[in-house]
């Protein structure tokens, strides 16, 4: 069972805010979902190498040569908010 | 000119396109007027891209047939995941509404190199989260068999467009079943190829590692040709290879001597009795063709899910951090500050589905948690590539049924999320495994499609499409969805 | 008071410092946006550091041969197999959610830098990491009093040096002193200058310090300690190291336990401010980052880099003292900058190498510091102060002159026989020199001085002749004319 206080952590560390029905409607189903997936943690698998990816690659690199990158116009296209050539934030709090 | 839909492919588009029995504009408008006529139904589509598909088949017609390239002037619709220049680029979700990537993705890339005309962006699952379609922000995605059922998801939207002939063919992607569950719930073929051998660049990641583009459509043959336009090592996607060969499109009629691996694991109480009956027919089918069929037993793929549901939401946690109201698409008004803005952003932009998935991804890299969770993950993946490897020594094939059910009614499972993912279960493992998988339509209960689900070895592609084509060409199913086209 | 050099009070400063050096490669870490500096803002950006979304990373080669080089060069052992993380935090500056770095897996691990310290020993600092991650954007704080943080109105990111390649190394705590933290942190400026895959300049960013700082009784377990930031320069480094060394012993001089936290030095007032200890520490939730594959780095690569090591600034000290015969004290000041060393040594490459050293110590780097310039801003090239040394050398000019001949040259970048000659100081106008040469010549040619002696005056004229061919010309005309006169007229 995951307590409301770590729902809360959680939410908090993901930039997400729950109000209070969000919060325990996730922790009942976050718990029923990490109490299925915890049967991972029961088994032995000393000695067992993990696997980040299924076909093994090493090494890709790319050549350090320049390409045409995006102008100002088109970097800030998308912005919600953009001022003097740059994106714009709420001040830091 | 009259087509009937269901019989225009991808490949027949580009017979009638070379010998001149269609122009590349007829070929756009009927689909355009299939658009209009079925797809207030069916909900496929977000966003058509009629204006400038148009424009495109007037310029392709304007041009001598010996500097057509092969498939030039072939429609085709994408799911709404993959980034597209200047056209609007959702994911389905509202926090990217509004957004147009500067950028295409190098699959879409692909596509307008080899001259296809893109008809627009088809509906999905939010990022790609769910097996239903019903997590789009924008629209549900009908199941055109049945406007009452899901199509499936992720891929809904491609599936369901193929289906109900919106297009002759479709993009989606397949983290972990995406495109085989929807393609068998819609009747059409979906094939999921090897991890890397398209490239993700521009497929806006769900998980990573899991991630793969590939082809929904209404033949085999059309799913080897279109894997064979996007497929390619990029230098832009680190963990891409591209095919180790140039797929020919199958020919095969027969199974003489093909080994086929049912996997016991994924035949358990789970499977509905009605697929079953229609998988137990399909091995016949395999036998009645030269084929043999025995039983495998794969142990580890049962702990594919845990795995799944640890790996996936992980990365996606991550993937998604990125969506913050900075750069581009949605920013909550509300909110004073840095931290309000953040929060009010992403709560207003994510729904219910990406949300529980961040919370879970989060939660399990959280300090202290890493080992317990994303390191035994990892370690399950490696016990099931080795226990695939096994079964390989013996069997050229892996069959199972793509989905333990066949299409069901909307909402009927929306309140249960864990019921929803352990319904992935023949698909899983096999994106943990990058391997290659193709979901063929084998029949039908209660009158709804049922998928067969064949995987092959890394890199298995031709051998997978050859076997899935000898058995298309002998279930023969003549079988339509009863889609009405309703005009105004 | 810290007195800036290890106990005080009984208790002794314990430093670790962490360092991040931006690479000067072409492109950024993973993409192929160019490495500028002073660009008008979100012009050296793309999808990729951008943080669009389904834009995927590809590691940039030759960032990971720098930063190669930068372990191999602090004797770290390098990892035969090394990957990528990614950091996970939300700031606007950062814009993919994630940051691209190391963790587990670093590059390099377990090197070190024997400081040299001012009484003249030797200080070894033990290297933890050596790592490569990419940096992030710049946030401009706009509107409000005070343009910084807080009180700030809202801020503004340009991204251009988003993705920008960076090496972290991270220092053991070995460092017991503001002093030896300065001295290493110069020690390894002067060394990734002599690699050359770095500006290392703190003003500009491109070299940043970051320290851990606790204090105990020696021989106690480490007390708690800070992550002390924001110190952009050598001064603020040493300043900020003191002030908050004093903090600390404050605290418990009070009683009070050093409680962990991030603290700021101010500058401006040369203060402390503790930053609001956060509810929630720090949770990165690190994980492989699934968009790049495993490096796996052979022996033959890494002793491709290793070949690729230019002479580093300890053999440097030793070949300066071999080749110049120089003391070690002037082999350690050249040797302690890449760039004065390689000034030295295009001024000894042909001439008296002590002379040359005294130069380039002295005049040279005075006049370095009072104009404010670094070696390559220099107007004097070393080249020209060969040529002026040349001049000492064979007598042109005297020492005491040379001193005016430089300032001349430092002022107009002019050649040092240009200014001799337009300045007339070229010219032998010393009596007692001449009249030495000219007794001489008269010693030597008795027949030509009795003709003369004897009513030939037009003899003068080959005396003239010969102390101009003595002197290469350079002889007063008059003053030549009248000693050759008295020295035969007698």
């Amino acid at each position: 069972m995951i307590s409301r206080e770590e729902v809360e952590h959680v939410a908090r560390l993901a930039r997400l805010h729950l109000d209070e029905e969000a919060l325990e409607r996730m922790g009942s189903e976050l718990s029923q979902i990490i109490d299925y997936v915890q049967q991972i943690g029961e088994l032995d698998l000393a000695g067992v190498e993990p696997t980040a990816h299924a076909v093994a690659l090493t090494n890709v690199f790319r050549k350090d040569e320049t390409w045409e990158g995006l102008s100002q116009e088109e970097a800030l296209r998308n912005a919600p908010n953009a001022e003097a050539g740059h994106f714009a934030v709420p001040r830091m709090g | 000119m009259s087509h009937d839909v269901y019989e225009l492919s991808g490949v027949r588009c580009r017979e009638l396109l070379e010998s001149r029995e269609a122009s590349a504009t007829e070929l756009v408008q009927v689909y355009l007027d299939r658009m209009r006529g079925v797809d207030a139904q069916v909900g496929a589509y977000l966003l058509t891209n009629e204006e400038a598909a148009l424009q495109q088949a007037a310029e392709i017609d304007a041009k001598p047939a010996e500097e057509r390239r092969p498939w030039e002037g072939v429609p085709i619709a994408v799911k709404d995941i993959l980034a597209t220049k200047d056209m609007e680029t959702t994911c389905a979700s509202r926090i990217l509404s509004g957004y147009r990537p500067p950028y295409d993705a190098t699959a879409i890339r692909r596509l307008k190199e080899a001259g296809l005309i893109i008809l627009g962006k088809l509906n999905m699952d939010e990022f790609a989260m769910g097996s239903s379609t019903e997590n789009s922000a924008y629209q549900p995605t009908r199941n055109p068999w049945d406007l009452e059922r899901v199509p499936g998801g992720s891929s809904g939207g491609s599936a369901a467009a193929v289906a109900a002939a919106e297009t002759p063919w479709a993009l989606g992607t397949d983290t972990g079943g995406s495109i085989r569950q929807p393609a068998s719930l819609c009747g059409v073929v979906g094939l999921k190829p090897t991890y890397g051998a398209v490239s993700r660049y521009g497929l806006i990641a769900f998980a990573s590692s899991l991630d793969q583009i590939g082809p929904l459509t209404r033949t085999v043959s059309d799913a080897a040709a279109l894997l064979q336009i996007v497929q390619g090592q990029d230098p832009l996607d680190s963990t891409s290879t591209g095919l180790r060969g140039p797929l020919r499109l199958p020919t095969e009629r027969d199974l003489a001597g093909r080994r086929f691996g049912v996997i016991k694991e994924f035949l358990g109480e789970a499977i509905d009795s009605g697929v079953r009956e229609v998988f137990n027919d399909a091995c016949k089918t395999i036998e009645a063709l030269g084929g043999v069929v025995e039983e495998v037993s794969l142990p580890s793929v049962e702990r594919g899910i845990a795995a799944y549901y640890i790996i996936a939401p992980a990365e996606a946690s991550s993937n998604l951090a990125r969506f913050d109201g900075v750069r581009y698409g949605y920013r909550s008004g509300e909110g004073e500050d840095l931290l309000s803005m953040y929060t009010h952003t992403r709560s207003e932009g994510f729904g219910p589905e990406v949300k529980r998935r961040i919370m879970i991804g989060t939660y399990v890299l959280s300090a202290g948690y890493y080992e317990a969770y994303y390191g035994q993950a990892q370690r399950t993946r490696t016990l099931i590539i080795q226990d695939f490897n096994r079964a390989f020594a013996d069997y050229d094939y892996l069959i199972s049924p793509t989905s333990p059910s066949v299409a069901f009614k909307l909402g009927e499972r929306t309140a249960d999320p864990l019921a929803m993912y352990l319904s992935d279960l023949c698909t899983i493992p096999v994106n943990l495994a990058g391997l290659p998988a193709i979901s063929l339509p084998a029949g039908f209960s209660q009158g709804l499609p049922v998928g067969l689900h064949l995987i092959s070895p890394h890199f298995g592609e031709q051998a997978l499409v050859d076997a899935a084509h000898a058995l298309e060409h002998r279930f023969q199913l003549e079988a339509r969805p009863a889609l009405t086209e309703v005009r105004e | 008071m810290s007195d800036g050099h290890g106990t005080n009070g009984g208790y002794e400063a314990v430093i670790g410092l962490e360092i991040h050096v931006q690479l000067k490669t072409n492109t950024k870490m993973f993409c192929s946006c160019a490495v500028t500096f002073g660009e008008e803002p979100n012009t050296r950006v793309c999808p990729i550091c951008l943080g669009h979304p389904g834009s995927l990373p590809v590691t940039n080669e030759r960032a990971v041969e720098y930063a190669t080089r930068i372990a191999l060069a602090l004797d770290c052992a390098i990892a035969p197999h090394t990957i990528f993380h990614r950091k996970n935090y939300f700031y606007p500056d950062l814009p993919k959610g994630y940051q691209i770095s190391q963790y587990d897996l670093p590059l390099g691990v377990g090197g070190h830098l024997d400081v040299e310290l001012e009484d003249g020993s030797t200080h070894r600092v033990g290297i933890t990491r050596v790592h490569m991650e990419e940096d992030a954007g710049k946030l401009v704080h706009a509107g409000g009093a005070t343009g910084r943080i807080h009180g700030a109105d809202y801020s503004l990111v340009d991204f251009n040096r988003g993705g920008t390649p960076l090496v972290e190394i991270v220092t053991e705590p070995d460092i017991r002193s503001s002093e030896q933290a300065r001295s290493f942190l110069n020690q390894l400026k002067n060394l990734i200058e002599h690699l050359g895959v770095s500006d290392v300049n703190m003003e500009e960013g491109s070299l940043r310090c970051d320290a851990n700082v606790s204090v105990r009784r020696p021989g106690e377990p480490l007390g708690t300690k800070t992550e002390l930031k924001n110190m952009n320069s050598f001064r603020f480094l040493a300043r900020g190291l003191e002030a908050e060394i004093e903090r600390q012993l404050s605290d418990l001089e009070a009683g009070e336990a050093v409680r962990q936290a991030t603290v700021h030095f101010d500058p401006s007032t040369g203060s402390i401010s503790v930053l609001r200890s956060k509810e929630e520490a720090h949770d990165y939730r690190y994980f492989p980052e699934p968009d790049l594959v495993p490096i796996v780095l052979d022996q033959a690569f890494i002793e491709k880099q290793r070949a690729e090591l230019p002479e580093l600034p300890a053999a440097r000290k030793e070949r300066l003292i071999e080749q110049y015969a120089l003391s070690a004290y002037d082999a350690g000041v050249l040797a302690g900058s890449r760039s004065l060393g390689d000034y030295f040594e295009r001024v000894a490459a042909e001439g008296d190498a002590k002379l040359a050293a005294n130069w380039v110590m002295g005049d040279f780097s005075a006049y370095l510091n009072a104009q404010g310039l670094a070696v390559e801003e220099s107007r004097v090239a070393p080249e020209d102060l060969a040529e002026l040394l040349e001049l000492i050398a064979d007598g042109t000019i005297s020492g005491k002159l040379a001193k005016d001949v430089f300032a001349a040259m430092a002022e107009s970048g002019q050649k040092p026989g240009r200014i001799v000659e337009e300045r007339g100081l070229g010219q032998i106008s010393d009596e007692t020199a001449l009249e030495a040469i000219v007794a001489g010549i008269v010693e030597a040619n008795p027949s030509a001085a009795t003709e003369y002696r004897s009513g030939n005056k037009k003899v003068m004229g080959f005396f003239v002749g010969q102390v101009m061919k003595e002197t290469k010309g350079r002889a007063n005309p008059q003053l030549a004319n009248s000693l050759i006169r008295k020295a035969l007229e007698g």
